[in-house]
């Protein structure tokens, strides 16, 4: 009877500690939201969203930096898609396990803990300065690629690592080559893990603000890129230069949170457009 | 003995090993021509190891190592001239777990043609079907050939791969326990399937199931530890093996 109350005791504290875990969570998750829509929402408008920033950017909208930020998100996971899949593949179906490789390895996820600002140096001393590329869209696109570059290898490879070896089997007793294997049988069923993983990265990138600071970000521009040569605004650094550099911080407060809404609904919206996909892709694969 | 008969493939001298762990120990063995030749032995004796070192499917484990020969048509297939790829299109595989690509049944079926380099519809269409129809399933999925074939049960499921593994028209098919993870009546199918197919192919199969290995095959090789203990025609096997050992594991005394 006693042990029997005491097991009785220790699963109710196990399931109490962890339910309150789950609840921390979710009310932090619930608090930070809803301050953010509580004190962002206001300034949401048609306007807000296509017009240019006016009056010292106390006034108007965002549309330069949501248009900055697209493209720079655009350039980075064009870099670091193709780069990072074929990588992956490299690392999982052909590298083996050799000294090499692990050192390799330990490279990117060591790549993965580097804090975003040494990316911004690094993109600054190479892109910016060396190619000589200048404060631009590609600089900028460049860095972040880089960035999310083992943010899309670890996905792409997990991905990998889950396709049944029995796929791989059955291919191969049938005459395939290796790479007929991989690019029928084993691509195509990693695929939905591979773009979730990569549209995570996605939302990393367009939510940082360290690496496109010095390689693209412009403070203020009135015009739209015209090439990727041109620098442009971005959501997150216009969100930083309002609440630390401008002149009227506590004036454009509202349009600081207005813009971080709109970062973090677009980067929801993102995520939530890589649910739905790898939920369709995972049907027609069953 | 028979060797009177066609050899198809013929084993000698085989020593196997995974790392430093020898599983196989100098196995030398004939494979007869439109015979099914059941392995079998106790769980870890090497059979299923043996029958990838026929088509070289251990190749894909790192760190194994073969030493001596497999003679298939003249040549040694661990002889430095041959080409894997083209020794896997003729000797097909059917795995243990029926696995079924996650593709359609057609295009499941259609997988060995197209990377083969068919390309005619109307070819691969009547390739796909002819195939289906050898490993008997055609009639159960002949309505469903878009959708997927894992919504068929296990043992459709495996005559789905043993249609799949027919298309490519082999000469030898090697079956890994292809019954173990099917109910009875789906093995009864699978075993009636075997026999039919020997007509036409070489059929190598390793089983736990004595009965099984009774009812379907022509010879039968039993190993132990990784080494071959004895060989024979199945009935005398079954009936007056030579060996107290043989005898004790088919009569279910041991393993």
């Amino acid at each position: 009877m006693k042990i029997e109350t005491r097991r009785q005791i220790y699963e109710f504290l196990g399931l109490f500690v962890i339910r309150l875990s789950m609840l921390i969570i979710v009310a932090s998750m619930v608090l930070i939201l809803g301050f953010i829509v509580y004190r962002g929402i206001g300034v949401i408008s048609w306007e807000f969203l296509t017009q240019q920033p006016t009056d010292s950017m106390t006034r108007g909208g965002i549309f330069p930096a949501i248009v900055g930020t697209f493209y720079l998100v655009l350039g980075a996971i064009t870099v670091s898609f193709p780069l990072g899949v074929c990588s992956a593949i490299y690392l999982n179906e052909y590298a083996g396990n050799g000294r090499v490789i692990r050192i390799v390895r330990f490279g990117i996820n060591s790549l993965a803990g580097i804090p975003s600002v040494v990316f911004g140096l690094f993109g600054l001393a190479v892109f910016v300065v060396y190619f000589g590329f200048g404060s631009s869209i590609l600089s900028g696109s460049l860095t972040l690629g880089l960035l999310i570059l083992p943010v899309i290898i670890g996905a792409s490879e997990e991905a990998l690592k889950a396709v049944p070896m029995t796929y791989r089997e059955a291919s191969l007793a049938l005459g395939a080559t290796k790479w007929q294997t991989i690019k029928n049988v084993v691509l195509p069923a990693a695929l939905p893990g591979i773009l979730t993983g990569s549209i995570l990265g996605v939302g990393r990138a367009a939510g940082e603000t360290a690496p496109i600071m010095f390689t693209a970000a412009a403070f203020y521009t009135r015009i739209l890129p015209r090439s990727i040569f041109d620098e442009v605004m971005a959501l997150p650094y216009h969100i930083y230069v309002l609440a630390t550099a401008g002149t009227h911080i506590s004036q454009t407060r509202p349009i600081q949170y207005g813009t971080a809404l709109v970062l973090i609904s677009l980067v929801l919206g993102v995520n939530t457009i890589a649910i739905v996909l790898r939920a369709r892709l995972r049907k027609r694969h069953r | 003995m028979s060797t009177q008969k066609d050899i198809k493939i013929s084993v000698k001298n085989l020593d196997f090993f995974y790392g430093k762990d020898q599983a196989l120990f100098n196995i030398s063995i004939d494979f007869v021509a439109n015979n099914v030749t059941a392995l079998i032995g106790p769980s870890g004796c090497g059979k299923s190891t043996l029958l990838r070192t026929l088509n070289r499917m251990n190749d894909i484990i790192p760190g194994t190592r073969v030493k001596g020969d497999v003679i298939f048509d003249n040549e040694n297939i661990y002889g430095p001239k041959i080409d894997v790829v083209k020794l896997r299109r003729r000797i097909g595989m059917v795995f243990q777990r029926p696995n079924p690509f996650p593709k359609t049944i057609f295009n499941d079926v259609a997988y060995g043609l197209k990377i083969n380099g068919m390309k005619n519809r109307t070819e691969i269409r009547d390739r796909v079907e002819h195939s289906l129809k050898s490993a008997a399933v055609w009639d159960e999925v002949q309505t469903r050939l878009n959708q997927s074939a894992l919504g068929l049960s296990g043992g459709q499921q495996q005559r789905v791969c043993i249609a799949r593994a027919l298309a490519i028209e082999p000469e030898i098919i090697l079956m890994d326990e292809p019954a173990s993870a099917l109910d009875p009546i789906a093995t009864q199918k699978i075993e009636e399937l075997i026999v039919e197919l020997k007509q036409k192919y070489t059929i190598i199969i390793v089983t736990h199931n004595m009965q099984q290995a009774a009812r379907v095959s022509d010879t039968t090789a039993f190993f132990y530890i990784g080494k071959l203990i004895e060989t024979g025609q199945t009935d005398i096997m079954f009936t007056r093996p030579k060996l107290k050992q043989t005898e004790d594991y088919i009569t279910g005394r041991f393993g």
